[in-house]
C-alpha cells in the first residue's frame, strides 16, 4: 500500500483519508469488544462508565461481577453443560466429518457437488428452522430434553465446518508424497501415520475448533430442544439479557472474548505450522 | 497386422480398459463408503427432521381423525341447508368419543384458527354431552349457535381432507372463505407479509452496509505486505470468533439510552440529557448489530478474490493514462464482482435467517420473520403456521443457496 512516486497531491490526500477510513472501520469491528472489558469491572450495577471509572478511582472498579459469576451455581452448571455438549459433539462431528472428507477429496467421488451441498446445508439453513424441525423430530423419538439430543443436534450443525476445513486441507495435499513414501518402502499404515496425518492434522484440529465454537455459542437449537437440565452458557446469557440484565453478563462476555482470543491464536499457530510443513513459507 | 489392432492388456491378460474401469469403480465405491456414515447421520439428524417439518405445514389430521363419523355422514350433504339428524348424531358420537379420549383440544384449536368461536362451540357442547338426548339436531342447536350456521359445516367438510393449504395462506395473511375463495385477512391481522418484506429489505440494507464497510478493509488487507495484513486480519477474525451473544450484549451496552455512546454524546454536549438517542430496540439496533456481526462474512470472500488480482493491472491502467478513479472503476472493480456476489449472497442468506440478534436488540419494529416462527412455536403453539412460515423462508434461502453454489461453489467457502 505504499504510495507510488508518481502519485499526485490529491492521491496522497486520498490515500491518507482512505487509511483513516479503514482505521474507523477497524474501530467499529473491534471497539465494541474492547469496550466491555473495562465495563465488566464496574463497581456499580450499570452498563456504562461511571464518574469514578472515568477518573480512574479504584473505588469505581471491582471484581464483584466475576465473583458473582464464579459463585453462582447456575452459571457454573451452564459452563459445565456447555463443555460436555461442546466436546461430545465436536468429537462426533470431527470423526464423521474427517472420514467423509477423505472420501470427498477422492478424484472418483460420484455426485460430489450434490453431496457437498447437502453436507454444508446445516450451515445455510436458518438456525430457527433447524431448531423447529429438530424439536418436532426429537420430541417424537424422545430425544428432546436429553443431553444426547442436544449433542446430536450440535454435531449436525458442526459438521459443515469440519467438512469444509478438512477437504480444503486435503485438496492442497500433495498425493505424490504418498507414492514417495511407498517407494521408500513404507507400508500404508506407516505412510498414513508418518506422512498423511502430520500434514492433515492442522486442518482437522481447526475444523474441530470450528465445530466446538459452533456448539459452544449456539442458542437457538438449545432453546428449542434442551430441558432445564441442559441449560448452556449461551442460554444463560440469553435469559440474562432478556430478564434481569446484570453486569455479570459483561464479566462472562469478557471471559468469552479472552477464550476466542485463545482459540484464534491456536488457529493461527496451526495455520503457520501447516504452511511450514508444506514448505509454503520459510521458517 | 493383428498385433497392432489387439487391445492393450494388463499382465494377467485382462484388457486395460476393463481393468481401468474396475479400478475406478472400486475407488468410487471406496469414496462413497467413506462418506456414507456422515450422509446417514445427517439424513437422520437433519434431513428427515426438515422434511417432517415441511410436511407439517400441510398436514391436517385433526378433523379427519377426531370426527370420522361426521365426515362420513357429511359426504352426501348438499351444502345448501343445515345437515340432517344423522350428521348431528354422528357429531355427538364423535365428540363423546373425543371427550373420553381427551383429545378435543386439538380439534377445537384447529377449527378456531379458521373460524373464531369454534373453540367455545366445541368446549361448551362437550360439557353438555352427558345429558344430551335425541333428537340431537335440536339439542346441538340449543347448545351453541355455531352449529346452526351453514359456514361451520362447510368448514368441517373442507377441513376433513388430510392436507390443507390454510397454513400457507395464513402465513401470507390470507384465508379461505367458507365457500373456498381466497381473501385477504382483515387489515389489523396482516402481520406476516409485511414482516417478510421487512426481513428482506433490512437484510438487503445490512448486506449493503457490510459491503460498504467491508470493501475498503478487504482492499487494504489484500494490498498490504503479508506481514502487516496478517496482523490486521486478526482484527477481522476476532469478532468472527467471538460469541454471538457477546457481540449482541456489547451493542446493548453501547447503544442503550443510558449506554456508552449516549453518555459520551451527552458529556461532549452534542445532545441534551433529556434527548438521548433511541438506538436500540428498534431498526437501528438491529441493523448496526447485525452489520457488525456479519461484516467478517463479507470481508473474507472479498479478500480472497482481491488477493488474486495482480497489482500490475492497476499500474498498467494508470500507465495508459487512466485517472485513478477511472482505473478503479473500469479495471479493479469489475474483477472484484465475484467476491461481492459471494459475500453479498452469504451475508444476505445468513441475515434473513437470523433470530437471536433481532430478538434481543430489535424491539417491536426491528423484528424479523424468524421471530414469528419462534412466536408460533413457543407462544401461540400454532405449529402448522410456524412450519408454513419456516418453509417459505427455507425456500427463499435455498434459492439463494443454489445461486451461491452456482456462482461460487460451496466447497470454495473459506473459513478464517
Amino acid at each position: 500500500m505504499a504510495i507510488p512516486s508518481y502519485a499526485t497531491r490529491g492521491e496522497r490526500i486520498w490515500h491518507y483519508v482512505f487509511l483513516g477510513l479503514c482505521a474507523l472501520i477497524f474501530l467499529f469491528l473491534v471497539g465494541p469488544l474492547l469496550v466491555i472489558i473495562p465495563l465488566s469491572f464496574n463497581a456499580q450495577p450499570y452498563f456504562t462508565f461511571t464518574q469514578e471509572m472515568l477518573t480512574f478511582d479504584p473505588q469505581g472498579y471491582s471484581l464483584r461481577w466475576y465473583q458473582d459469576f464464579f459463585t453462582s451455581s447456575r452459571w457454573l452448571n451452564a459452563i459445565k453443560n456447555s463443555f460436555i455438549i461442546g466436546i461430545a459433539s465436536t468429537i462426533l462431528a470431527t470423526v464423521l466429518g474427517t472420514i467423509a472428507a477423505l472420501g470427498l477429496s477422492s478424484r472418483h467421488m460420484p455426485a460430489r457437488g450434490v453431496i457437498m451441498a447437502l453436507l454444508i446445508s446445516p450451515m445455510i439453513v436458518p438456525l430457527i428452522i433447524s431448531a423447529a424441525a429438530m424439536f418436532f423430530f426429537f420430541s417424537r423419538i424422545n430425544l428432546a430434553q436429553t443431553y444426547l439430543g442436544v449433542i446430536l443436534a450440535h454435531t449436525a450443525l458442526g459438521i459443515p465446518f469440519v467438512v469444509i476445513t478438512v477437504t480444503a486441507t486435503l485438496s492442497s495435499f500433495d498425493t505424490t508424497l504418498i507414492r514417495a513414501a511407498h517407494s521408500l518402502g513404507a507400508n500404508p499404515t506407516r505412510t498414513f501415520f508418518k506422512v498423511v496425518l502430520p500434514l492433515v492434522t492442522p486442518g482437522v484440529v481447526s475444523g474441530a475448533l470450528f465445530a466446538f465454537i459452533t456448539s459452544f455459542d449456539e442458542v437457538v437449537v438449545v432453546l428449542f430442544i434442551a430441558g432445564p437440565e441442559q441449560r448452556t452458557m449461551p442460554i444463560q446469557m440469553w435469559s440474562g439479557i432478556r430478564e434481569q440484565i446484570s453486569p455479570t453478563i459483561l464479566a462472562v462476555a469478557t471471559l468469552l472474548v479472552l477464550l476466542s482470543m485463545l482459540l484464534l491464536t491456536t488457529l493461527e499457530l496451526l495455520r503457520r505450522r501447516g504452511e511450514r510443513l508444506r514448505g509454503l513459507t520459510p521458517g | 497386422m493383428s498385433d497392432s489392432a489387439a487391445p492393450l492388456t494388463t499382465a494377467d491378460g485382462v484388457p486395460l480398459k476393463v481393468s481401468l474401469r474396475r479400478a475406478v469403480r472400486r475407488s468410487k465405491f471406496k469414496a462413497l463408503l467413506l462418506v456414507s456414515p456422515l450422509l446417514l447421520f445427517l439424513g437422520i439428524a437433519f434431513v428427515i427432521p426438515i422434511f417432517e417439518m415441511l410436511s407439517r405445514s400441510v398436514a391436517n389430521p385433526e378433523v379427519s381423525t377426531s370426527l370420522p363419523r361426521t365426515v362420513a355422514a357429511l359426504e352426501n350433504w348438499d351444502r345448501q341447508a343445515l345437515p340432517d339428524e344423522p350428521v348431528f348424531e354422528a357429531l355427538v358420537e364423535d365428540l363423546r368419543e373425543g371427550q373420553a379420549a381427551r383429545n378435543l383440544g386439538l380439534l377445537a384449536s384447529r377449527l378456531n384458527y379458521e373460524r373464531s368461536g369454534m373453540r367455545s362451540a366445541i368446549n361448551r357442547t362437550a360439557r353438555g354431552l352427558g345429558s344430551m338426548e335425541p333428537p340431537y339436531r335440536e339439542a346441538m342447536l340449543d347448545a351453541h349457535a355455531r352449529w346452526g350456521e351453514l359456514d361451520t359445516w362447510k368448514l368441517i367438510e373442507r377441513e376433513s381432507s388430510p392436507y390443507t393449504m390454510t397454513y400457507y395462506l395464513s402465513a401470507l395473511d390470507r384465508h379461505l372463505t367458507p365457500d373456498g375463495e381466497i381473501t385477504m385477512a382483515p387489515d389489523n391481522q396482516q402481520i406476516h407479509v409485511s414482516l417478510f418484506w421487512r426481513t428482506f429489505w433490512m437484510s438487503g440494507l445490512i448486506t449493503l452496509m457490510t459491503l460498504l464497510l467491508g470493501y475498503p478493509i478487504a482492499f487494504l488487507l489484500a494490498n498490504l505486505p503479508l506481514r502487516h495484513s496478517n496482523l490486521l486480519m486478526i482484527l477481522v477474525l476476532l469478532p468472527f470468533w467471538t460469541s454471538l451473544l457477546v457481540r449482541t450484549t456489547t451493542w446493548i451496552a453501547i447503544l442503550q439510552s443510558q449506554g456508552v455512546l449516549n453518555d459520551m454524546m451527552v458529556f461532549l454536549g452534542v445532545i441534551a440529557d433529556e434527548a438521548r438517542w433511541q438506538m436500540i430496540h428498534n431498526k437501528i439496533g438491529t441493523v448496526v448489530a447485525m452489520t457488525h456481526i456479519l461484516l467478517p462474512f463479507m470481508i473474507l470472500p472479498l479478500y480472497s478474490v482481491m488477493k488474486t488480482i495482480p497489482p500490475s493491472y492497476m499500474r498498467a491502467a494508470r500507465s495508459l493514462g487512466g485517472r485513478p478513479f477511472l482505473c478503479f472503476r473500469r479495471v479493479y472493480f469489475p474483477l472484484t464482482i465475484p467476491g461481492i456476489a459471494a459475500g453479498g449472497i452469504l451475508v444476505f442468506i445468513l441475515s434473513i435467517g437470523y433470530y437471536i440478534t433481532p430478538a434481543l436488540v430489535g424491539g417491536q419494529s426491528g423484528r424479523f420473520i424468524t421471530n414469528y416462527i419462534a412466536y408460533h412455536m413457543q407462544t401461540s403453539l400454532n405449529w402448522g403456521l410456524a412450519a408454513a412460515i419456516a418453509s417459505i423462508l427455507l425456500f427463499v434461502v435455498v434459492v439463494f443457496y443454489l445461486v451461491f453454489n452456482r456462482l461460487v461453489g460451496v466447497d470454495k467457502v473459506k473459513l478464517g
